[in-house]
C-alpha cells in the first residue's frame, strides 16, 4: 500500500506541469487557435516566475515569506505566458499569419528567451546562478491540510501535495464549468467551431480569440514555473522545461479537448514518466518515454476513424477567420 | 479616426521586397536594443557575428555545415507545405534516415562507394516510409497530420536513444551509452574542406525547384494544396498525390539525416536532428516555399547560429541569444507578409460623411 501511495504521489507531482500546459492549450484551442508555442510559453513562465521572486528578494534584501512567494511567482509566470500568447495572437488573429509557423516561432523564441535570461541573470547574481531563498521555497513544498491530511490512506493519497497541485485541479474544474455551463464558454466554443456563424450572431470573434489564447498561455506559463519551483527545487536548470510543452500538446488530443479528461490524462502521463522507477517490466527504459506519444497517436487515429462530436477537435482549429473571405 | 484593412489588388515585387527588408531591419533593430540593454555595443556584436560566420576557413566551413541539413530539411517540408500538408515531422524523418544509414555503416564492410550509396538510399527510403505513415492516415481517414507528424518525432527520438544502449550498436568502453563511430569507409568525402553534402543539397535544391515548377506531379500537388475538391473534380487521385508527396518529403529529410551522420558527426546520437527539423519549417516559410529562396534564408539562419556561438566567448553573452534573435526576426517577417498582402487605411469618419 505504501508503495502505491508513493507511486501515486510521484505521478501527481510529475503530472501537474502537464496539467497546466494541457488546460492552457485546451482553452486556446477552443477558440480555434492551435498554438504550438506551449513549450516556449512554459519556458517564459518558468523564467519569469523564478526571476520575479529572485529579483524581489534581491531588491528588498530580505527572504520572501512563503505566503508571498507563491502568489508572486504565479502572477509573473502567468503574465509571461500570456505575453507570449499575446504576441502569437497579434500575429495570428490580427495579422493573419499561419498558425503552425507562428506557434513554432513562439516556441523557438520562448525557449531562447527563457534559457538566455535564466543564464544571463543567474551569471550576474552573487551566487552565480538563479535561485530563491530556502524560506521562499517553503511555499512550494508539500502542505498539511487540517483534518483532511490525517485521514488514513485518503489523506496521503489526495491531500498531501503542494499548493500548485490544488491550483491546477481548481483551474480544471473552473474550465470544465466555464466551457459547459456559461454563456461566455458557449460563445467561445462557437468561435472555435464556426467563427462565421458566431460573427453573424454578433459574438466578438477576435476578442474571444485574444482572451482565450492569452489566458491559456498564462496557464501554460504557470506550468513552466511549477517545473522550476517544484521539480528542480527553485533553481534555474538549463533546458529543465524541455519536452513538457510538447507532451501537453499531445495530452490535449489524448484528453480530446476535455478539462476533466485532462486531469486523468496528465495523471496517467505523469505516471508513465515515473513508471520505470517503480515497475521494471524488463522493457528498455526508452520505450516508457515514447509511450505518451504512441498513446496520443493511437487516440488521434481512433478519433479520426470513428469521429464523434464529443471527442472531435474544434472544427475551425488551425484555421484563421477573415470576415471578408466569408 | 478609424483604421480599416483592405486587401491589396497587386503588389509590385519591388515594393513587397522593400516591406520585407524593412521588417528585417526592424528585427535587427530590436535585437540591437536588447544587446544594448545587456551592456554591449550592438554594432560590434553584429560585426563579430558576421566575422565569425565568414572570417577564416574554419568559420565559413562551420557555417556551411549548419546550413546543409537545414536547407535539406527545408526543401523536404516545403514540398509538403506546398500541398498544405503540415509536415512538422522532419525532425523524426531526419533521425529515422540517420538510423538506417547508421545500420549500414556499422554492420557491413562493403567498399566505400557502394556503402555510401547504400547508406544514402537506405536513409531516403526509411525517412520516406516514416513520412508515409501520417500521410496514409491523413489520406484514408483525414487524421490530423500536424499533430501526427509532431508525435512521430518523439517516437523516432526514443528509437535513437534506445539504440544507444543496444550492445551491438554501442561504443565499447564508454560509461555513457553512445553509438559507435563510423569506419572511414562510411564517411562522406570532403570537397573544399566540407563534406559533399553541400553539393548534394544544392543539386537537390535545383531538382526540387524543377519538380515543383515544371513537372506534372509538382503541378498536381500544388493544386491539391489550393483545393482538394478542385483536384478531385479535375480527376486527380488526391490520396495517391498526398502519399507520394510525403514519401518524397520524408525521403529528402532522411537524406539530410544521412549527411548529418555520415558527413558531420560520423555517428548517430540524440542531437543528430537537434531542432533542425523545426527550424527548417521556419526557413521554408520565410522563403515563401520557393526552393531557390531557401538557400539564402538557410544561410542567414546558419550565420546567426554560428555567430552566436562566437559572441558567447567574446562578449560573455549566452549563445542561446541565437534563438531569441531568430524568433524576433521570424515574428517580424511573419508580420511583414500581412503588410504585403493588405493595406491599412486611415479613414476619418467625419471626412467620409
Amino acid at each position: 500500500m505504501d508503495t502505491f501511495i508513493n507511486f501515486f504521489n510521484a505521478a501527481v507531482l510529475a503530472g501537474t506541469p502537464l496539467l497546466f500546459g494541457t488546460l492552457g492549450e485546451i482553452l486556446t484551442e477552443k477558440s480555434g487557435n492551435l498554438n504550438l508555442g506551449v513549450e516556449g510559453m512554459m519556458f517564459m513562465g518558468a523564467f519569469s516566475g523564478l526571476a520575479s521572486v529572485f529579483l524581489l528578494e534581491a531588491g528588498l534584501a530580505m527572504h520572501l515569506a512563503p505566503g508571498l512567494a507563491v502568489p508572486v511567482a504565479v502572477a509573473f509566470s502567468f503574465l509571461a505566458g500570456a505575453l507570449g500568447a499575446f504576441i502569437y495572437s497579434v500575429l495570428v488573429v490580427t495579422l493573419r499569419t499561419q498558425q503552425n509557423v507562428t506557434g513554432l516561432a513562439l516556441t523557438m523564441f520562448g525557449i531562447g528567451a527563457g534559457n538566455f535570461l535564466g543564464e544571463f541573470v543567474g551569471r550576474r547574481s552573487e551566487v552565480g546562478f538563479l535561485t530563491i531563498s530556502a524560506r521562499a521555497r517553503q511555499g512550494f513544498a508539500q502542505i498539511q491540510l487540517p483534518l483532511l491530511s490525517d485521514i488514513p490512506v485518503l489523506g496521503p493519497l489526495l491531500f498531501s501535495y503542494n499548493v500548485l497541485v490544488y491550483l491546477g485541479i481548481l483551474i480544471a474544474i473552473f474550465l470544465a464549468v466555464f466551457l459547459k455551463f456559461t454563456r461566455a464558454g458557449l460563445n467561445l466554443r462557437a468561435v472555435g467551431e464556426n467563427p462565421a456563424a458566431a460573427d453573424a450572431a454578433s459574438i466578438p470573434v477576435a476578442k474571444y480569440k485574444y482572451a482565450a489564447t492569452c489566458i491559456g498561455g498564462g496557464i501554460c506559463g504557470i506550468g513552466g514555473m511549477y517545473i522550476i519551483m517544484v521539480t528542480t527545487s527553485g533553481i534555474w536548470v538549463h533546458n529543465a522545461v524541455q519536452g513538457f510543452g510538447w507532451i501537453s500538446v499531445a495530452l490535449v488530443i489524448f484528453a480530446t479537448w476535455s478539462p476533466a479528461r485532462a486531469v486523468v490524462g496528465s495523471l496517467l502521463f505523469g505516471a508513465l514518466t515515473i513508471t520505470r522507477f517503480y515497475l521494471p517490466l524488463g522493457i528498455p527504459m526508452q520505450i516508457y518515454d515514447t509511450l505518451p506519444y504512441i498513446a496520443t497517436i493511437f487516440v488521434l487515429i481512433v478519433t479520426s476513424i470513428r469521429p464523434t462530436k464529443e471527442h472531435a477537435a474544434p472544427a475551425h482549429l488551425g484555421l484563421n477567420y477573415f470576415r471578408e473571405d466569408r | 479616426m478609424k483604421l480599416r484593412i483592405a486587401r491589396r489588388k497587386s503588389v509590385p515585387a519591388s515594393q513587397a521586397w522593400c516591406i520585407r527588408a524593412g521588417g528585417l531591419l526592424a528585427a535587427l533593430f530590436i535585437g540591437a536594443v536588447i544587446i544594448l540593454a545587456l551592456g554591449e555595443n550592438p554594432l560590434s556584436v553584429y560585426l563579430e557575428m558576421i566575422n565569425a560566420a565568414f572570417g577564416g576557413r574554419i568559420g565559413f566551413n562551420q557555417t556551411v555545415r549548419i546550413a546543409v541539413p537545414l536547407l535539406g530539411a527545408a526543401l523536404a517540408v516545403g514540398l509538403a507545405f506546398k500541398m498544405r500538408f503540415w509536415n512538422i515531422g522532419a525532425e523524426g524523418q531526419i533521425l529515422i534516415g540517420g538510423i538506417a544509414a547508421t545500420y549500414f555503416a556499422l554492420f557491413t564492410d562493403w567498399p566505400r562507394p557502394v556503402l555510401l550509396i547504400a547508406m544514402g538510399l537506405a536513409a531516403a527510403l526509411a525517412g520516406g516510409l516514416w513520412g508515409l505513415i501520417p500521410a496514409f492516415f491523413r489520406a484514408k481517414w483525414n487524421t490530423n497530420e500536424t499533430l501526427f507528424t509532431l508525435m512521430l518525432n518523439y517516437v523516432a527520438l526514443g528509437a535513437v536513444i534506445y539504440l544507444q544502449s543496444v550492445p551491438a550498436w554501442r561504443r565499447e568502453g564508454e560509461m555513457h551509452p553512445i553509438i559507435d563511430m563510423f569506419p572511414a569507409a562510411a564517411r562522406l568525402p570532403q570537397v573544399f574542406g566540407i563534406h559533399i553534402g553541400w553539393i548534394m543539397v544544392l543539386v537537390l535544391t535545383v531538382l526540387v525547384y524543377l519538380y515543383l515548377a515544371k513537372s506534372k506531379q509538382g503541378y498536381q500537388l500544388s493544386v491539391v494544396g489550393e483545393s482538394e475538391n478542385t483536384a478531385r473534380y479535375a480527376g486527380m487521385h488526391v490520396k495517391k498525390i498526398i502519399m507520394r508527396t510525403m514519401l518524397l518529403s520524408g525521403a529528402i529529410a532522411g537524406l539530410a539525416g544521412f549527411w548529418q551522420v555520415s558527413g558531420a558527426d560520423f555517428t548517430l546520437n540524440e542531437t543528430t536532428a537537434g531542432g533542425v527539423g523545426f527550424t527548417a519549417i521556419i526557413v521554408a516559410w520565410l522563403a515563401r516555399l520557393n526552393p531557390l529562396l531557401m538557400v539564402p534564408v538557410a544561410a542567414f539562419i546558419a550565420i546567426l547560429e554560428r555567430g552566436s556561438v562566437r559572441i558567447q566567448t567574446v562578449f560573455s553573452i549566452p549563445a542561446t541569444i541565437a534563438s531569441v534573435l531568430i524568433g524576433i526576426v521570424l515574428f517580424a517577417m511573419l508580420a511583414c507578409e500581412f503588410f504585403v498582402q493588405y493595406r491599412v487605411i486611415r479613414s476619418n469618419p467625419k471626412e467620409a460623411a
